[in-house]
């Protein structure tokens, strides 16, 4: 069929395993947006949601690191970090792995894509598939771009990353919706967890409303780590759902400090067009 | 400084309960597997996951790994924080890139 859904979220491991600790004027919002983001995925009716996700070691190590990776199991084990700091039990989750090679193989004609038979989630999948499909009863496609352990991909390729992906979902009879998740700014697992850059976060998430493909891939990796922390590299997932997307307009439905969860709550959608919009690279 | 190693040896016990229980069971053998330097080992014999930070640890291996030491979110960030106001500076790794190069907490 086509893409039928985008979104963003964040996915902090603090909204699950702190948020008792979250102010609630804050938290109570965001928490109520992601329900909305929840509605509207399953108003999409998917029969298979792709995670664009920067996974934490989970299970790429600098040993053999891609850029970018697709699963392509039957299903994944997560959360790999104690269930009980999390607060998200450990469970199966279904994959499809027949419809995972035939996106792999597509994206494959624009984008060297490694693809992985086993694969465990981190937070950066649980946290949201916790909010967005809390019965983790939806099969999960996950895909990673390394925002983790420099040398990281260019933004303008995540963004083709994106529009990669989007050539597959149209390719395929499948109705798939999409969702990427990773954090704007921030300065997660340091000393200055809780340090969030705002009007950096308003900025990013105002080109990608617009989705500005030049002004989303134009930070430096060198200014993303002086001015949105390390956490900041992250931004591919989001760079790579304006991708998906490219022509079409996001929609930000919340985006609020949450110093607890070490980033911003932030959660969006953007318009996903006909699938006529995937043109041909 | 053996970085890679050390982050190895973390990523390892972070996602792999097999290596979770031969670490339980035998701390050294797992260690010995590992071309660590002595300040290294040391750090993991003691669960110092301040002085890990410092060594230049990948924030995002150290952070399951602490929460696996069974470290609380306070006394994480507290290790990192106290480690900071010891040892100085991180020493490695992006974390040492961290604000202004000082990786420090502001």
């Amino acid at each position: 069929m086509s893409l039928v859904f985008a979104g963003i979220m964040s996915h902090g491991p603090g909204m699950t395993a702190r948020a008792d600790r979250a102010d609630p004027a804050v938290r109570d919002p965001f928490f109520a947006t992601l329900g909305r983001l929840r509605a509207a995925l399953e108003e999409s009716r998917p029969d298979a949601l792709i995670v664009i996700a920067a996974e934490h070691f989970a299970n790429f190590f600098m040993n053999n690191m891609p850029a970018y990776a697709i699963g392509m199991g039957e299903d994944y084990e997560g959360p790999i970090e104690e269930p009980g700091w999390l607060r998200i039990e450990r469970r199966t989750i279904p994959g499809n792995p027949d419809l995972s090679r035939r996106i792999i193989c597509k994206v494959m004609e624009r984008i060297d894509v490694a693809y992985a038979e086993e694969w465990k989630f981190d937070h950066g999948i649980m946290v949201p598939l916790s909010f967005l499909t809390p019965g983790f009863d939806l099969p999960v496609i996950p895909a990673n771009i390394n925002c983790q352990g420099p040398p990281l991909t260019p933004l303008s390729r995540a963004y083709e990353f994106g529009r990669a992906l989007r050539a597959a979902c149209d390719a395929v009879p499948e109705r798939i919706a999409l969702v990427g998740t990773g954090g704007i700014s921030h300065w997660p697992a340091t000393p200055n967890s809780g340090k969030i850059n705002e009007e950096w976060d308003r900025e990013f998430l105002r080109r990608w409303s617009r989705n500005d493909r030049a002004a989303l891939t134009s930070y430096s990796d060198e200014e993303t780590l002086r001015d949105a922390g390390q956490g900041g590299f992250e931004i591919r997932t989001l760079v790579a759902v304006a991708g998906a997307c490219e022509g079409r307009l996001g929609e930000v439905w919340f985006c609020e400090p949450i110093p607890i969860f070490a980033t911003s709550g932030f959660a969006g959608v953007m318009d996903v067009g006909e699938a006529t919009a995937a043109k041909a690279a | 400084m053996s970085l890679y190693a050390l982050q190895k040896l973390i990523y390892e016990l972070n996602r792999d309960g097999a290596v979770q229980e031969a670490f339980t069971a035998d701390r050294e053998a797992v260690l010995a597997r590992y071309r660590l330097t002595e300040e290294e080992a040391d750090a993991i014999r003691r669960d110092d996951v301040g002085k890990l930070y410092i060594l230049g640890v990948n924030g995002q291996i150290l952070m399951h790994f602490a929460a696996w030491r069974g470290l609380s979110w306070d006394e994480y960030i507290g290790a990192m924080k106290d480690a900071l106001a010891e040892h100085g500076e991180v020493r490695g790794g992006i974390y040492g890139a961290v604000d202004g190069g000082a990786g420090g907490a502001v």
